[in-house]
């Protein structure tokens, strides 16, 4: 069966270069992209992501594929389980493994969340290329100030429900972050029970759940250009991953996870038992904003005006695992 | 080496003959498929080198997994045949 649990626009270029991470059970993972906006696509044999050699490690799936900044056009990040962390210096053409999160002595010690041992979640820095932030399950919060170089552990005030220890350094099931569009030490965490914020780029972290009916999830993500807006997608909790009261509701915040509020005029609101997983919630970067998410039952959803109301645009598809929007001329 | 429809449609044809050197593994005919057709062989098996979970092997008809795996003997002449593991129930 084929997935695809990975996607990225790169609007760098135009039309913007769609990157894909899929895959087979059979045949394993692949990386393609398309420059024609899907018409035909490119399965470069140097661009297949493959652990060196001498690791004895294999990908089993490529869980995110992250561009760059505008000002680095070359620069494309991908992360992968078993969990780590590739990079790529020529638009996403070839990888090479970041040794320095690989060699990381903590990485031993990595679980693997419900999903397996996952990087999901790569934020380089929109200004400053010595700062990466990267999330992965079960491990945490990890953040490096030289460009991959060395990672230190991030998770200071993120709880933790499963270990004997509510605030070890790392261990941390983090589902998901995302970085404020205009002050990047501004970031908001969907943590495995927990919501939380950060100001400082992720040294510390605060509970971040006023409003929310529940502080399980998945789906989150930022306004691409409103300050302190960022949309979320809550579940009941880790046994019972359903949204309260059987109702699709996405939630916003316009002060950088202060309050909350549902925003889910048009969507279901009986009897909707479905998960929007983490890299399924997303935006395009028009103005009025596009957001848009897909469900495990396979319905997609879609708002033109900010989330202020929805429509569903697609229905009966496979499992969506990751929806991604973008603007075309 | 016949290949399944899939893995032809990528190598452009559902019979390879390779030209390997004897004494010869089942490896080292991958090694050969990986010159010719890197995404071929990628679908076969991973970067260590190990066959994919769900893709068999068969040298003459006798499943490789239950031989010497990928150190398995590939004689001059002899039929490599790739076929995907049943899927599901």
């Amino acid at each position: 069966m084929t997935r695809v649990a990975a996607v990225a626009f790169d609007t760098r270029y135009r039309p913007p270069r769609i990157l894909v991470g899929g895959g087979h059970e059979h045949w394993g993972p692949v990386i393609s992209h398309s420059d024609d906006l899907g018409a035909s696509w490119v399965e470069g044999d140097e661009a297949a992501l493959r652990f060196p050699e001498d690791s004895g490690v294999a990908v089993e799936r490529v869980w995110q594929l992250a561009p760059g900044p505008a000002d680095r056009p070359e620069e494309v990040w991908a992360g992968v389980e078993p969990a780590a962390l590739f990079r790529s210096d020529d638009a996403g053409m070839s990888f090479s493994l970041v040794t320095g999160l690989w060699d990381h002595p903590q990485r031993q010690s990595w679980a693997p969340g419900f999903g397996g041992l996952c990087l999901h979640t790569v934020l380089p820095h929109p200004t400053d290329p010595s700062q990466v932030l990267i999330a992965v399950s079960a491990a945490g919060v990890y953040r490096s100030q030289d460009g991959g170089q060395s990672w230190t552990p991030s998770n200071s005030g993120i709880e933790v429900t499963f270990l004997p220890e509510k605030f070890p350094e790392f261990g941390q099931c983090v589902h998901k972050v995302a970085r404020d569009c205009a002050d990047p030490d501004r970031l908001i965490l969907q943590n495995h029970g927990g919501v939380f914020r950060s100001s400082d780029g992720g040294a510390s972290w605060e509970r971040s759940e006023e409003g929310l009916p529940a502080n399980f999830g998945f789906g989150l993500t930022a306004h691409p250009h409103r300050s302190g807006t960022a949309f979320l997608f809550p579940l009941i909790a880790d046994m019972n991953r359903m949204p309260p009261d059987g109702k699709a509701r996405i939630y916003r915040t316009d002060d950088f996870g202060a309050t909350w509020r549902s925003v889910s005029e048009g969507l279901p609101q009986d009897n909707f038992f479905s998960v929007v997983l983490r890299d399924a919630l997303t935006t395009d970067d028009d103005d009025p904003l596009g957001v848009y998410f897909g469900t495990r039952s396979g319905g997609v959803f879609a708002s033109r005006d900010e989330a202020a109301s929805w429509e569903q645009v697609a229905a009966h598809l496979p499992e969506v695992l990751c929806v991604r929007a973008a603007v075309v001329d | 080496m016949d290949l399944p429809t899939v893995l032809a449609g990528l190598a452009g044809t559902s019979r390879l003959a390779l030209d390997v050197q004897q004494p010869a593994t089942v490896a080292e005919v991958m090694d050969q498929v990986a010159e010719v057709h890197p995404a071929v062989e990628r679908r076969v098996r991973d970067e260590t080198g190990t066959l994919r979970r769900y893709v068999n092997v068969y040298v003459d008809g006798s499943d490789v997994r239950s031989l010497q795996g990928a150190a398995t003997p590939v004689q001059d002449g002899s039929l490599v045949l790739v076929v995907p593991s049943i899927a599901g129930g």
